[in-house]
Parts: structure tokens; C-alpha cells; sequence
């Protein structure tokens, strides 16, 4: 297992590399003199010709990057054209932030995508299969800014329950962001429980045990359930990157302090480092998350279990 | 002799083709959803060809007109006027063209790149196939969303830059699928006896591979401009989409935060707008995959 791991983790490393390298080349196309964005328009050429030296924006890209990554794999993002402080510490205050909005709203997604899967499956063709088909579709369809828009009128607007944006009011800060995410990732996850439970109690030892009289209720649950959700889980993997993606924009919505709603605000005020800086964290971020579904296959899955020795 | 077998065999292929695709439509026919999918679809395709034609861009579309900001919906303006005065029906209505053509645009980038990169690493196999799936596989190493915006950021908001990041982003996804579908027929003996008789690599690839392996490359084409559409929006919203004032959906929901207290209708009909485009393309995508390959079922 841990040979498995620190396999993985090796393999990890070409593919970070490829991918540092890749966000600095579309970064480093970016238009402009960053010498001058901290300048100012009115800087006086001298002086910026100066400052780009030091900065060492003269070097040729491979000596950049390479610098770039020195730096990174010590742990320093670069420094914040904008506000000349370190983009690790900026990245790094708001990192639990998104981790909270991350896991609150996959619980939310696999609290409402599970029982919806599982209720579809059993009664297959029924008006159940189809209400929850039919809702799991909805969080496909809608994009999640416009669910957290409605979410923010129903419930902050209208009702006064919730908070419109920000997090300053804790849990309850937290609910409708969580929300708004989770119910854009629940659809998939849905859909593949109700067709993986679909397959699997029509599998043989489903009707053997059947044949010895067990509750459906303990059929379910005990035999039938722990077979479906692997492909759950594959999805639930899957969606993560999407859900990344999602998280930008919900951060932005409810103008949660997160890495996405910083990137966005670094991408108005053209600060490059900080762009990169939370791109960085992001991919990193979605390759260990991958890397650890991929270990929860093996809990869930002996015979995936067994390949990892 | 051989002229007339040689005109049995077209006759016979050509029924067969026919009668091949005919099936997909009867078996596409016969589902409900698909139906509607398919139904709304062309609406839209509709909608998108025509509103540039019916409305005036300059006068109805951007024109702004503070004597008439703000209004609620009424028989004059069905679905009311935004923060500048613009009719909210006919920017939804003229938003579609542009997702759709971006969308479509967008797709065929992805798909004709996704078609050499894909094919080239599942027939080939071997040295070729690893170099293409690594470099793919940095490439999505980075969540789609995200690698668009970088690229937006870097490369700034036009229409061109959008399709560009977009298809970016893309790009891996098909060359994933199409090289999934080729591997799975590049064993078969009807490519085995067209290599056997001497047909060039490429002619293989374009003659006998790609159209046996045409049912997973389609349904991820219509699964993909939903999801192009979908980010493209999402995009606008921050602010790193289609540029003002052309309209655009999740420009327009952007827009539209600022006065949720008091005019939330506003927010109702470019979301509506985009929930009615993915969900319709998802039906017809969910229902090809089921008409193209009835063992999925």
C-alpha cells in the first residue's frame, strides 16, 4: 500500500512539471510590462528598465521558469505585482476557505445524489425514477451561478434566512455556496448510482440472497449498495475537477473569501503571479484529490486492493 | 461482368448504410426525451439563425435608453428592460446566435484537432500514443474551467481568445475518446485487409477506422457543446467572456446581481435561457448514445 503510494506520488511529479510549465508559457504570453504595471503608466523609462532587470524579466523563459520553480518547490508562490507581498501567504490564508466550500458541498452532493440514485434504481419506471431523474437533470442543466443567484433571492432576499454573501456569519454563510455547488456535482453522481444499483441487483448473488429470504431492506443495503457505489466513487473522482472549475464561480457569486474569487480579482488587476500562484494550487490540488480517490477504490474494492502490492 | 458487380456492390452498400442510419433514427424516434431534446435543439438552431435577422443589432439589440430603464415585464417588453433600457426578450433571444455559434465553432476546433491527435495515438499505438496521452494528460492535469481562464487571462477577452481557450480545453477530451474508439477497431480484420492491400496509414485512419468508430466521437460532440456553452457563460459572468455590450447570457446574469433586491426578474429569463440550451443538448446526447449503441442500453 504504501509502496503504491509513494509510487504514485512519484509519477505525480512529471505531470506537475508539465503543468507548471504549461500555465507559465500561456501566463507568460500575456500582454504588457509588468515593470511598468508596478511602476505606474507615468514611470520614467530608466526606472523600469531597472526594475526589469531586477525582477530578472530580461532572462530568456527557460531561465524564468526555472527560477519559478526553484522558488515553488520551496514553497514560494513569487510575489504579488499588485500588493508586493508574498502570493503564498495570500494563497495560503485562503486555502481553508475553499477546502470548506469543497467538502461541505460534496456532502451536500452525495447526501441528496445517493438516496435520489438508489430511490430511482428500486423503483425503476416508476413516477420516484422519475422525479429524481428529472431533478438530477436540473443540476446538470443549470449553471451553478444562476442555482446561487435564485438561491440568494429565495432564501437571503426573500426570506431573510441566510446571508447574501460573504463569511462572516459562519455555518450559516456556508449553506447556500455548499448548496449551489453541491446540487450542480449531485447529478452525475446520481445518475451513476441509479444505473450501477440497476445493474448490480440484477446480479446473481443479488437473487441468491434474495432466495434465502433476506429483507430487502438489508438486500440493499448490506449487498446490493457496497458493489454500486464503485462507480459512484469513480464519478464522485471525476467531478472533482469540474467541481474546482465550479468553485471559481461559486466563490464569486456569494463572494466567499476563497483561492477563486482571489484569482479573479488578480485576473482584474492583471497581478500574473497570483494568477499563477492559484492555478498552481488548484491542479496540484486536483492531482492529489485524484490520488486519494483512487486509494478510497481500495477500501471500498479488495480486488482493486489486491492490485496495489 | 465486373461493371455489373461492380454496381450490385454499391447497391448493396448503399442500402445497408441506409438502412443502418434509419435504424438509428427509428431507435432515436422511438425515445421520448431524445425527441424533445432534439425538438428544442432545432428551435434554438431556429432562434440562433434568426433573431440577427428579425432584430437590429445597433438599434434594438446594444442601443441604450435611459427613458426606459429598468421596467418590469410588460406587453411592451415581455420579459423587461435591463439596467441600461435594452429589451431583456430580444438580448436573450439574440444571446442564443451567439452561444450557439461559439459553441459549434468551438466543438469543430476541439473535434478536428481531438480526430488527429486521437486517432494518430490509437492506431499508431507505441511511442506516438505515449508522447500524444502524456501531453493530453498535462493538459487535463488542469481542470477545463480553469485552463480557460488562464488562457482568457493571459491572452485578454475577445471572441477569438474565448473559442481559442475553449477549444484548449477541449482538445484532450475528444483526442481521449477518439483514441479509446479507434483502439477498440484498429484490431479488427477489416482494417487487417486493408492494410493487407497495400491502403496508405492515413487513408486507413479516414476510410475504415474513423467511420466504425463515428457513435462515441458523436455523442461527445453534443455533450461537448453543452459543456462549451455552459463555460462560455460562466466565463462572461467573471467578467472573462464575450465583451460588452454584445449580449451573452451569464453577461447578462452578471449583470442582472446588482438589482436582484429590487428587479429579479432580470435574473429569471438568460438563466432560464441557459438551463433550456444544456438540458435540451444533454437529452439528444443521453438519447444518440443510446440509439447509436443499443448494447449500451
Amino acid at each position: 500500500m504504501i509502496k503504491f503510494i509513494v509510487k504514485r506520488l512519484v509519477a505525480l511529479i512529471p505531470v506537475l512539471l508539465g503543468v507548471t510549465l504549461l500555465v507559465f508559457f500561456i501566463l507568460d504570453l500575456a500582454p504588457g510590462d509588468p515593470a511598468k504595471t508596478i511602476l505606474g503608466e507615468q514611470a520614467r523609462p530608466e526606472d523600469i528598465a531597472a526594475l526589469r532587470e531586477e525582477m530578472g524579466l530580461n532572462d530568456p523563459f527557460i531561465v524564468r521558469y526555472g527560477r519559478y520553480m526553484f522558488d515553488l518547490v520551496q514553497g514560494d508562490l513569487g510575489t504579488s505585482y499588485k500588493t508586493r507581498d508574498p502570493v503564498g501567504e495570500e494563497v495560503w490564508a485562503r486555502l481553508p476557505n475553499t477546502i470548506v466550500l469543497a467538502l461541505t458541498s460534496t456532502a451536500v452532493a452525495i447526501l441528496l445524489a445517493l438516496p435520489l440514485g438508489i430511490i430511482a434504481a428500486i423503483k425503476q419506471n416508476t413516477l420516484f425514477d422519475g422525479i429524481s431523474m428529472f431533478i438530477s437533470l436540473l443540476g446538470i442543466s443549470m449553471p451553478v451561478f444562476w442555482m446561487g443567484l435564485l438561491l440568494i433571492l429565495l432564501f437571503s432576499v426573500k426570506l431573510g434566512w441566510f446571508p447574501v454573501a460573504g463569511a462572516d456569519q459562519g455555518i450559516k454563510s456556508l449553506v447556500l455556496p455548499s448548496v449551489a455547488l453541491g446540487f450542480m456535482h449531485m447529478a452525475a453522481i446520481a445518475r451513476t448510482t441509479r444505473s450501477s444499483m440497476l445493474e448490480t441487483i440484477r446480479q446473481d448473488y443479488i437473487r441468491t440472497v434474495r432466495a434465502k429470504g433476506l429483507p430487502e431492506h438489508d438486500i440493499i443495503t448490506d449487498h446490493a449498495l457496497r458493489n454500486a457505489l464503485i462507480p459512484t466513487t469513480t464519478v464522485i473522482g471525476l467531478q472533482i475537477g469540474q467541481m474546482l472549475g465550479g468553485s471559481v464561480l461559486t466563490e464569486s457569486v456569494f463572494a466567499w473569501p476563497g483561492i477563486g474569487r482571489y484569482m479573479i480579482q488578480s485576473i482584474q488587476g492583471r497581478d500574473i503571479p497570483s494568477v499563477m500562484g492559484c492555478i498552481i494550487v488548484f491542479a496540484i490540488g486536483f492531482a492529489l484529490i485524484n490520488l486519494l480517490v483512487d486509494l478510497i477504490y481500495g477500501f471500498i474494492d479488495p480486488r482493486i486492493k489486491a492490485q496495489y502490492r | 461482368m465486373n461493371n455489373v458487380s461492380a454496381v450490385k456492390e454499391n447497391v448493396q452498400i448503399s442500402v445497408k448504410k441506409k438502412s443502418q442510419i434509419a435504424d438509428i433514427w427509428k431507435r432515436l424516434c422511438r425515445n421520448k426525451t431524445a425527441v424533445l431534446g432534439l425538438v428544442i435543439v432545432i428551435l434554438l438552431v431556429l432562434v440562433g439563425i434568426l433573431s440577427p435577422i428579425i432584430f437590429d443589432y445597433e438599434t434594438q439589440v446594444i442601443k441604450t435608453d435611459y427613458s426606459n430603464t429598468l421596467q418590469p415585464p410588460s406587453a411592451a417588453h415581455p420579459f423587461g428592460t435591463d439596467e441600461l433600457g435594452r429589451d431583456i426578450l430580444i438580448r436573450t433571444l439574440y444571446a442564443t446566435s451567439t452561444s450557439l455559434s461559439i459553441g459549434v465553432v468551438t466543438v469543430i476546433v476541439a473535434l478536428a484537432i481531438g480526430l488527429v491527435l486521437g486517432s494518430a495515438a490509437g492506431y499508431f499505438g507505441g511511442k506516438v500514443d505515449m508522447i500524444i496521452m502524456r501531453i493530453m494528460d498535462i493538459f487535463l492535469a488542469i481542470p477545463g474551467t480553469l485552463l480557460a481562464i488562464c488562457i482568457v487571462a493571459s491572452l485578454g477577452n475577445s471572441i477569438i481568445n474565448l473559442v481559442i481557450a475553449q477549444a484548449v480545453a477541449a482538445t484532450p477530451k475528444f483526442a481521449r475518446v477518439v483514441r479509446g474508439a479507434v483502439m477498440t477497431v484498429r484490431d479488427s480484420e477489416y482494417v487487417e485487409a486493408a492494410r493487407a492491400i497495400g491502403a496508405k496509414d492515413a487513408t486507413i485512419i479516414f476510410h475504415d477506422v474513423l467511420p466504425n468508430s463515428l457513435a462515441p466521437i458523436i455523442v461527445q460532440t453534443t455533450l461537448e457543446v453543452a459543456s462549451v456553452i455552459l463555460s462560455i457563460a460562466g466565463l462572461s459572468f467573471i467578467g472573462l467572456g464575450i465583451p460588452a455590450p454584445m449580449p451573452e447570457w451569464g453577461a447578462m446574469l452578471s449583470a442582472s446581481r446588482a438589482y436582484i433586491r429590487d428587479y429579479s426578474y432580470m435574473c429569471m429569463f438568460p438563466g432560464l435561457a441557459i438551463m433550456i440550451t444544456i438540458l435540451s443538448l444533454n437529452l439528444l446526447g443521453d438519447g444518440l448514445r443510446d440509439a447509436l449503441d443499443p448494447r449500451l442500453r
